[in-house]
């Protein structure tokens, strides 16, 4: 006889976060991420019906489909996911949005879009599936590809890259942080504190395309990012219903951030002075990193204090989406008041 | 518009007089507050029970280039574009050039700081000294320069016969509850139409006298219209990129949501976001759209060219969304503040992929605030995008309509299904055709029934919205499609007909062209050819608008734009009648007179129907 498996607190078990089998290739980055996504929500206890995700175009944004099968879902346009993404959340804030989009499809032909979206800082996790290449289409360099790389398809890179984290700093995004989609915990706690965020909380996974960028002495390729991977901090996120367990630190080499919802995010500070808090400094050591060759991971940037654009526009608790009929349409009194001044 | 009941001004007028029936046209600079001079006029005239229509006609400035607002005042109720019998010249780059413009027997005012050389024997002149006037008026600097208009009112109240006690209530109807703006400007008004009453001695026969014609009326843009009517059809998002001439319909929407969209705690129960782009508005609208919220973005040609992509993804993922185009001229600038019927043929199948879209064509404010609310019926019921086919005549000028009817039905939000449903159905399919009339059902996000989750998506998809690549697939797909574009048919506005016996010809048009079509029918019933006319008021055509084709050999179909685009789609879409819908396509910029629209019809005429209007 089979085990029962194992349930949450919703009463789900892991297959249930489970989705259409992947059609990426096999050892492509962007399937470590979507199981650790499907991890996340199975460990965070979420509903997938309070779940939607969201993407763009690429292998990237193909991923939603493979992981909350019963979630609902929009794979939308090439690098037009935030404004489907903001128009869905004004329309109902209450759920939790997971977007997932490429280099290609954030760094370059959605830059634009993404930029004003952490302005108006849409709450939703943004994971930028990072590999430094058009995979979908088959090896072109993207925005973020590295000067001077060569790739057997595109040729040689003239041009120096976009960091994503750095377009997110400059447009004001209150959660910036990196990954490599080879450190699946750190994936994992990272995307945790993302969901808790409120406001757009920006996700940089570096994650190799297998096919076409993963030529070792390439920034996004599992090889480097083995070897050149330097986390910020040891990451502990603590689930607001969990107990928190903070005996494993040493004090002054932790820092713990409480998040919106109440859980928290332990922040092992590997440097002593690295402050999360300073935009300046994340600034300074993305560049650092970049000059050192070195691929910065871990939260480089938390301020929680500018509202989302849901809260700034003062929307009532019920989403707009569920209103009642009798709110949507105003009155028959109203209408002849209102034309009344028009005669 | 139609007038019902018109009482005729006082038979016994005197000899040659040409009572409400007119056309003004006040030249001014742009940005000199002008506005609110020609809108109390109009308003005047709206007051005494007169027809009356204002247009802007405006160049793409913001301050000091030229710009005209011409008034129709018409016993008869016609409010088509007409040459102006009455000039008032307060603009030196262009007097010259107006006054060049006027017909023998005009009517000119002006500044007389202007220095206008009065060089035509033909016109009657009233030089007004402004500067002289105003020299007693307490007022300074850039409110004096605004306040200068109002002696143009003064005096052509005077000249008309419009009484003082109407322009002060008309500007309290401007300025609502600023009492002292009233004043100031009355003050002018009033000063002026003294000096008019001691020193000018009326030479000409235009005068105006009170009608009761406009009782019950209201005078609104079709942007406020359109705007009003999507609020009473419960829109609650709008992403939108400012683009004359469908900025004044957001404007207006933020203003009506304001007033009438919030809870108990005085939250807003509505989100308008200015995007930084159309490509991120729609997208907006179609997020809020899948989400379940109804959503609309305003725009004109160019931004509608950046929505095609969305627009296409809407279609096939089957997301309603509403779309106002106020069209303009042209790509880029183009000309960006003249109107015309040009995006007709792009918005019907903008996309790509066998894409088609339902459009609607709104004549006046009662059909933009009828289709306001209509359109959401309609996206909602279709799941599918509704595009609304405005003009800036319509959007951005003022007109008569009668006060707009409360929706009786209510809204109307399709097949949308809850958890229970979803449970109770057991096999549902996001795509599935369950009742045959191409409409599957969907559920929204935040749904808790498990199974109501789907994922949306461009790519190909099977009944259940699951990836496929199967052709089968692919064409039963898109055959269902076209069977909801064919249900799309029978629930969009039908034509409005005026079908005569005996008709000598047949029109068919659609939007604003309407105003001077009826003007130039009237003209031809007046001289004894009958005409029938159709006015197409939405695609995809139904039966009532084929059969109308079918019964008439005669066909012309009057548009504005040089390529007869609604002509070719109607001829695609009747081949077996294609050959006798005729264009009279003419796009210029400025609405049609019927004068132009008369002319063009000649050619189209019987011979003995001919001779008739020759004879008139
Ligand atoms: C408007 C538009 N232009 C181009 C494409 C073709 N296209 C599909 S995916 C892609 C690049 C995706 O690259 P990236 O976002 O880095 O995703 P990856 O496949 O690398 O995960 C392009 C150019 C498209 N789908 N839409
Ligand atoms: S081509 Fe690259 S990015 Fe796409 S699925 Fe394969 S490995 Fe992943
Ligand atoms: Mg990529």
């Amino acid at each position: 006889m089979d085990r029962a498996p194992k349930l949450n607190l919703v009463g789900l078990s892991k297959a249930d976060y489970a989705a259409a089998p992947s059609t990426l290739c096999k050892g492509c980055g962007h399937n470590s991420v979507a199981a650790q996504l499907i991890q996340v929500a199975y460990e965070l206890n979420l509903k997938p019906q309070d779940v939607i995700k969201l993407s763009g175009i690429g292998c990237s944004s193909k991923s939603p489909a493979y992981f909350l099968g019963q979630s609902h879902g929009f794979n939308s346009l090439h690098g037009r996911m935030p404004s489907l993404g903001t128009g869905a959340l004004q329309a109902n804030h209450s759920v939790r949005a997971i977007g997932i989009s490429g280099d290609g499809d954030t760094g370059s032909i959605g830059l634009g879009q993404f930029k004003h979206m952490l302005r108006r800082n849409v709450r939703m996790v943004y994971i930028v599936e990072n590999n430094g290449v058009y995979g979908l289409t088959k090896g072109q360099f993207s925005a973020t590809a590295d000067l001077g790389q060569s790739l057997k398809y595109a040729g040689t890179n003239p041009f120096p890259p976009i960091d994503i984290c750095l377009e997110a700093l400059a447009a004001g995004a209150g959660f910036v942080a990196r990954a490599f989609a080879g450190d699946a915990k750190q994936v994992r706690e990272v995307i945790k504190a993302g969901l808790s965020f409120r406001g757009t909380a920006v996700i940089d996974i570096i994650s190799p395309c297998v096919a076409f960028n993963d030529e070792p002495d390439s920034t996004k390729s599992y090889a480097y990012g083995r070897e050149h991977q330097r986390a910020l901090q040891e990451i502990g996120f603590f689930p607001a219903q969990e107990e928190i367990v903070v005996a494993d630190y040493g004090p002054g080499e932790m820092q713990v951030v409480e998040l919106h919802d109440g859980s928290r995010m332990t922040l092992r500070k590997l440097e002593a002075d690295y402050e999360p808090s300073d935009p300046t400094r994340a600034i300074t050591r993305l560049r650092q990193a970049d000059l050192a060759g070195e691929l910065l991971t871990g939260v480089l940037y938390y301020d929680a204090s500018r509202p989302s654009l849901a809260e700034a526009s003062e929307l009532p608790a019920t989403p707009l989406s569920m209103l009642p009929d009798d709110t949507l349409r105003p009155s028959r009194e109203t209408l002849s008041d209102l034309l009344a001044g028009y005669a | 518009m139609a007038i019902d009941t018109l009482v005729r001004p006082d038979a016994g007028a005197q000899a040659g007089a040409k009572v409400n029936d007119f056309s003004i046209a006040v030249a001014t600079a742009n940005g000199t507050g002008s506005q609110t001079a020609n809108l109390t006029l109009l308003r005047s005239f709206f007051k005494m029970g007169i027809p009356v229509h204002g247009k802007n006609i405006f160049p793409s400035n913001i301050q000091g280039q030229p710009t005209w607002y011409h008034i129709r005042v018409s016993k008869d109720g016609f409010v088509a574009r007409r040459p102006p019998e009455l000039l008032v010249a307060f603009n030196r780059d262009t007097m010259h050039q107006d006054v060049a413009m006027l017909e023998a027997g005009g009517v000119c005012v002006y500044n007389s700081d202007l220095r206008l050389n009065e060089g035509r024997s033909d016109l009657t002149y009233y030089p007004v000294p402004v500067k002289e006037l105003l020299a007693g008026v307490d007022v300074k600097g850039k409110i004096k320069e605004y306040i200068a208009n109002m002696t143009y009112v003064g005096v052509v109240a005077h000249l008309l016969g419009v009484p003082l006690d109407v322009i002060e209530g008309a500007l309290e109807h401007h300025f609502g509850k600023r009492q002292k703006l009233v004043d100031s400007n009355f003050e002018v008004v009033r000063l002026a139409y003294d000096w008019a009453v001691a020193n000018v001695a009326k030479a000409d026969p235009y005068r105006v006298e009170p009608m009761n014609a406009t009782e019950g009326l209201i005078l609104m843009t079709g942007n406020e219209a359109g705007a009003l009517g999507a609020v009473y059809g419960g829109v609650s998002v709008s992403g939108w990129y400012p683009i004359t001439p469908s900025t004044s319909f957001i404007d207006a929407l933020r203003d009506f949501l304001a007033k009438l969209r919030h809870d108990e705690d005085g939250r807003p129960t509505y989100s308008v976001v200015q995007a930084e782009d159309e490509l991120a508005a729609i997208g907006m609208v179609v997020g809020a759209g899948w989400a379940g919220a109804r959503a609309l973005t305003a725009t004109s040609g160019p931004g509608l060219s950046l929505m095609a992509e969305f627009l296409s993804l809407a279609y096939y993922a089957e997301v309603p969304a509403v779309v106002w185009d106020i069209q303009r001229v042209g790509p880029s600038t183009g000309l960006p503040t003249r109107t015309s019927q040009g995006d007709v043929g792009f918005a019907y199948t903008i996309g790509h992929g066998d894409t088609k879209h339902v459009l609607l064509f709104p004549s006046s404010i009662e059909e933009c605030f009828e289709f306001g609310y209509l359109a959401h019926d309609l996206a909602d019921t279709l799941q599918t995008p509704v595009l609304v086919l405005s003009d800036l005549d319509l959007g951005m000028n003022n007109w008569m309509g009668k006060p707009f009817d409360y929706p009786e039905r209510p809204l109307q939000r399709g097949k949308v299904l809850s958890a229970e449903e979803v449970a109770a159905l057991g096999d549902w399919g996001r795509y599935k055709d369950v009742d045959g009339d191409g409409i599957a059902y969907r559920t929204l996000p935040g749904n808790p029934n498990p199974a109501a989750a789907w994922f949306g998506r461009g790519t190909g998809h099977d009944e259940m919205a699951r990836y496929s690549e199967s052709p089968t697939d692919w064409e039963q797909n898109m055959a269902r499609l076209a069977r909801k574009f064919d249900t799309a048919r029978t629930l969009v506005p039908g034509p409005a007909i005026e079908e005569e016996p005996g008709a000598q010809l047949a029109i068919v048009a659609y939007g604003t062209t309407r105003y001077a079509i009826e003007e130039a029918r009237a003209q031809l019933a007046a001289a004894g050819v009958a005409t029938s006319f159709m006015r197409v008021r939405a695609l995809p055509i139904g039966d009532e608008v084929r059969d109308f084709v079918a019964r008439h050999e005669d066909l012309v179909l009057i548009e504005m734009n040089r390529d007869a685009q609604l002509t070719a789609i109607l001829r695609d879409e009747l081949p077996e009648f294609a050959a006798r819908i005729r264009p009279i396509a003419h796009l210029d910029g400025m609405p049609l007179t019927a004068a132009w629209v008369l002319e063009r019809l000649m050619p189209f005429l019987p011979e003995e129907a001919r001779r008739l209007m020759e004879g008139a």
